[in-house]
């Protein structure tokens, strides 16, 4: 056995034993990875996954050696391809960087050199390993030709703000790929891009991972994601991999608690919240540095007895190829559910006055004498207790439909009625109480909170202002706020510093629930949070609005978390709704031909592998929409003529669902039991 | 605050661990807390110690120096004059005989006098410029930026001689009382505060937490002072302290050119300008006071070097 094992090992892409690191604050050293072996064999892809904080990036680094100064690896071993990465010093550092490991980031606009032409940088990594600047000029439009850059020579002369986030992430993967690395580290590579973007560039390194026979270590917090690029997943937390094991057996088996408890929190198989509440991981990630002797998830696990606080488990096998760092293996999948499960929501009656309509809704922003047609006449109504989900890539109007409703920015034509009356265009001309009446959560709580006022100013002053309360009466219902969003009341006092990424989102909801208001708009508050923190987030968004009765207008790219919320889906491309309806019809067929590509590009875990439907290219810009259907561009069921002539009108095909579509329903129907052929035409 | 960031904006953010938090829960930081933490990075670093220390000593010359003073700085008078430094007199006499330790250390007044209050009301009328400027934006940047370039403009010197001298017309002589040149070197700071302030107040302005502010239906005042000032508070300081070392500078070249104290005061720049044409004959009557204008500029500047470096990080 062993004799059949050592050349194996010898020959792993990489290989990591025992590997701690440890951070240096304040003149003492914190342990944030606490003990990693793993096995990466040649051209294999494993998958790194946990909540931030976990020490994923931490062990990538150090596999680059490129922690930050106060970083340092104390104990363990990191191999690459047989050779001692941990030994390495100077000039062979350096030429290990440059030919055996290449590591591409979350964001490729901040790994690119911003005043430096995209070809420039591409060159100097062949220009590094001897070859002339005419063979660089040629190998850098190869490489770009084969991430599928359709006019490589004018990408070469363009610089990295003049390219989409997927063109950025394009480059990075061919100047990652251009030296033919032994290893290749992703880190969360498609977490900035659009379902649709993320979904080619995940096919296209799966392709490129093939023909450079690259071994590939796949850090995300994405499992579907995971799923779909990895042969073997390992579950870090705390610094642990606390499982290990083959891809399906960890989704389909999981053997730990946290496995268990990460795959819960996850709204998956057309969940919704009338049928029931999603479940939370309850507790924290223990800070960096924290001493944790026995298992180090034993105070979130509902599993826990005596043995966990006293002894730290070994990785039990539990499956071929499948380990377990938990005492009640055998028993992972009985964890109790930390919430409730009962549905959450409230049936919605839609017979009485609807609590907002928008009419022909529209907003063109002018740019250097450009006309930008970002919202093109958009009509919906919402009514109490409803919510409204907005899906669409970026660009697509989702943002600026949100901040007109708001009159944070007034429209060009069309209004915004509250409970039948319109509502002037500007913020500063409504009234006290409509101001108050429409709230919004902002994406980044980092950005929406102010980082110099405490949690208390912030509350009482949106009471003052939006209720219209002083004094203790003041008081009294910032602590209820406080209380109802499930915070502790001593968060009042702190600062957003002092608070976690979730803790802040509730700072934000609770300030904008503060004075009662009719509509809330969400502009993806979960996509900056863990999984488990999204499903205590989106639980505690159904328990208001199911005791308050308050509409939502729900803005995000992760479709699961769209279809557990919304009532009513709305799809828009370039400023124009192309699909409304129920939220169960919008997800079932038929489709318009844009929710459908939009639906097949997500990755999920239940592993019904649709045929994905690649859409041509990407978003047109607004200042140059189509003519005719603005989506015949890139439409995978593109008719002809009429839809580069012709608008399609947007038809109701059955009561209280429309689209915006040439093709009958009937046909789509049809069509759509089958995948569309393939477009080729790819414009940049 | 941002972290410093080494590759790719994605490295791990090593969080603020506190001693004495509870596990398990991240550490609920109250603002005291936080403070003091800031207080203690600042007061722990060398140069800012030595740079406080100086200071201070100068401050309290300039409160106490007659007391401090082995001798009457104006009206003790010894021979010969110009003598050299000896035990009793460690700096020497200056041309009239005067001692000058005693000078050097009442002169401290005439400079604290004017520098910290130029600089508070350069700071305040810049911050409020700045703000001004970048919060509105548009036409009122463009006009109010037009006028702030066209001060900086003109050098310094030339402006501040310029406007002492039409404030002293009308009377005999050049008349520079203390109040003048705080209102001089303070306006003059103002553009360039206004400058440091309003770039900030740009980058504040696109987050979230302004239109946070206005669906609260606040007023453009309130936004300005009590949601963006505090978040441009480190940029202020730092420009504060940066200035303040300028605003030394500045008062010293002022009365060497004239526009200052008159004879017989001890003050520094005055000294250097009635003596320095005998440095050769007495290089003391002139470095000594040269040096005390340099000791305190250059303490002033590690204060500020230490203030950067925390708020920076």
């Amino acid at each position: 056995m062993t004799a059949l094992a050592e050349p194996a090992r010898a020959t792993a892409a990489l290989a990591v034993r025992d590997l701690e690191i440890a951070y240096r604050v304040r003149g003492r050293d914190r342990e944030v990875v606490r003990g990693i072996s793993l096995e990466i064999g040649r051209q294999a892809s494993y998958g790194l996954v946990g909540e931030s904080g976990c020490g994923k990036t931490t062990a990538a680094l150090a596999i680059v050696r490129y922690l930050p100064r106060n970083g340092r690896v104390t104990a363990g071993s990191i191999e690459v391809a047989g050779r001692d990465v941990l030994a390495l010093r100077g000039e062979a550092l350096r030429r290990y960087r440059l030919n055996d490991v290449s590591m591409v980031y979350q964001n490729p606009g901040s790994a690119m050199n911003p005043s430096l032409r995209v070809g420039r940088q591409l060159a100097e990594v062949f220009r590094l390993r001897g070859a002339t600047r005419s063979e660089a000029h040629e190998r850098s439009l190869a490489a770009l030709r084969e991430v599928h850059i359709a006019d490589p020579e004018s990408v070469l002369r363009r610089y990295p703000h003049q390219l989409s986030g997927g063109m950025q992430q394009r480059v990075v993967i061919a100047m990652s790929l251009a030296t033919n690395p032994e290893l290749l580290i992703l880190d969360e590579p498609t977490t900035g891009l659009d379902a649709t973007v993320e979904a080619e560039v995940l096919e296209l390194i799966r392709e490129l991972q093939a023909r450079h026979s690259t071994a590939v270590l796949f850090i995300s917090h994405n499992l579907g994601v995971i799923r779909k690029m990895c042969a073997r997943i390992g579950v870090l937390y705390a610094g642990e991999l606390v499982e290990e094991g083959p891809t399906e057996e960890i989704l389909g088996n999981p053997r730990h608690p946290y496995t268990v408890g990460l795959l819960r929190c996850i709204p998956r198989g057309g969940l919704r919240k009338d049928r029931g509440r999603l479940d939370t991981i309850p507790g924290f990630l223990p800070p960096i540095g924290a001493s944790l002797p026995a298992c180090v998830y034993v105070h979130r696990c509902a599993l826990a007895q005596q043995v966990c606080h006293d002894e730290k488990p070994s990785d039990h096998p539990v499956g071929p190829e499948h380990t377990s760092r938990c005492h009640f293996h055998d028993r992972a999948q009985e964890l109790p559910r930390a919430t409730a499960d009962v549905p959450a929501a409230v049936p919605i009656d839609r017979g009485g006055q609807a609590l907002l309509e928008l009419e022909e809704l529209a907003k063109t922003f002018r740019q250097d004498g450009h006309e930008i047609k970002a919202l093109g006449g958009v009509s919906a109504a919402l009514w109490p207790g409803e919510t409204l989900g907005l899906v669409g890539e970026s660009g697509s109007g989702k943002t600026t439909l949100a901040r007109t409703l708001l009159g944070i920015v007034p429209p060009t034509s069309g209004s915004v009625r509250l409970e039948g009356r319109v509502l002037p265009a500007r913020l500063g001309e409504r009234a006290p109480r409509d101001i108050a009446a429409l709230q919004i959560v902002f994406q980044n709580p980092d950005s929406a909170l102010n980082r110099r006022h405490t949690v208390r100013r912030m509350l009482k002053r949106a009471l003052v202002k939006l209720a219209n309360l002083r004094g203790k009466a003041c008081d009294d219902r910032a602590r209820d706020l406080v209380e109802a969003v499930r915070l502790p009341e001593r968060a009042l006092s702190t600062r957003p510093m002092a608070l976690s990424g979730g803790q802040k989102q509730r700072v934000a909801i609770a300030r904008a629930f503060a004075g009662e208001p009719r509509l809330v708009i969400c502009d993806e508050p979960t996509s900056a949070l863990d999984v488990s923190v999204q499903a205590a987030i989106l639980n505690l968004l159904v328990d208001l609005q199911s005791s308050k009765r308050t509409s939502y207008v729900f803005i995000s790219h992760d479709l699961g978390v769209v279809r557990y919320l919304s009532d009513r889906i709305a799809v828009l491309y370039l400023g124009r709704l192309m699909e409304f309806g129920p939220a169960e019809t919008v997800f079932e067929p038929p489709h318009h031909p844009y929710t459908e590509a939009l639906l097949s590009a997500v990755p999920t875990l239940e592993g019904e592998q649709r045929p994905r439907i690649a859409l041509a290219g990407e978003i047109p810009s607004a200042a140059n929409p189509p003519t005719g259907c603005v989506f015949h561009t890139r439409c995978p069921r593109f008719l002809g003529e009429i839809c580069m002539n012709e608008e399609p009108p947007l038809l109701e095909d059955e009561p209280g669902h429309a689209m915006r579509c040439h093709i009958p329903i009937e046909e789509l129907r049809r069509l759509q039991a089958t995948p569309p052929p393939a477009r080729t035409a790819t414009r940049m | 605050m941002t972290r410093p960031t080494a590759i790719g904006g994605n490295m791990p953010q090593v969080p603020v661990v506190v001693e004495g938090a509870p596990p398990l829960t991240p550490a609920l930081d109250t603002p005291k807390r936080v403070r003091r933490e800031t207080l203690r990075q600042i007061v722990r670093s060398p140069t800012f110690v030595v740079g406080a220390i100086v200071t201070l000593f100068w401050i309290v010359c300039a409160i106490a120096g007659n007391h401090i003073a082995p001798y009457d700085p104006i009206n003790d008078s010894f021979t010969p004059t110009y003598a050299h430094p000896t035990w009793a007199h460690p700096f020497g006499m200056d041309r009239v005989g005067r001692d000058v330790l005693s000078r050097v250390l009442v002169g401290a007044r005439s400079v604290l006098e004017v520098a910290p209050a130029a600089t508070l009301l350069g700071v305040t009328l810049g911050s409020a410029l700045g703000l001004l400027m970048g919060f509105f934006g548009g036409w009122v940047d463009n006009i109010l930026g037009r006028i702030v370039d066209a001060v900086l403009a003109v050098p310094f010197i030339v402006l501040s001689i310029l406007v002492l001298t039409a404030l002293s017309a009308g009377s005999e002589g050049i008349n520079v009382s203390a109040l003048k040149l705080i209102l001089v070197i303070g306006i003059a700071f103002t553009p360039i505060v206004a400058r440091t302030v309003r770039s900030a107040v740009l980058a504040e302005r696109d987050l979230d937490y302004v239109p946070a502010a206005r669906l609260r239906d606040e007023k453009a005042p309130y936004i300005m002072f009590s949601e963006i000032l505090p978040n441009v508070m480190g940029p202020i300081v730092v420009e504060a302290t940066v200035r303040l070392g300028y605003a030394v500078f500045a008062v010293a070249t002022l009365a060497f050119v004239g526009y200052g104290p008159q004879p017989p005061s001890p003050d520094w720049g005055l000294q250097i300008a009635e003596q320095y044409a005998d440095v050769t004959l007495a290089w003391w009557a002139v470095v000594f006071p040269a040096l005390a204008i340099a000791s305190l500029v250059v303490a002033i500047n590690l204060i500020a070097d230490t203030i950067q470096q925390v708020f920076d990080e």
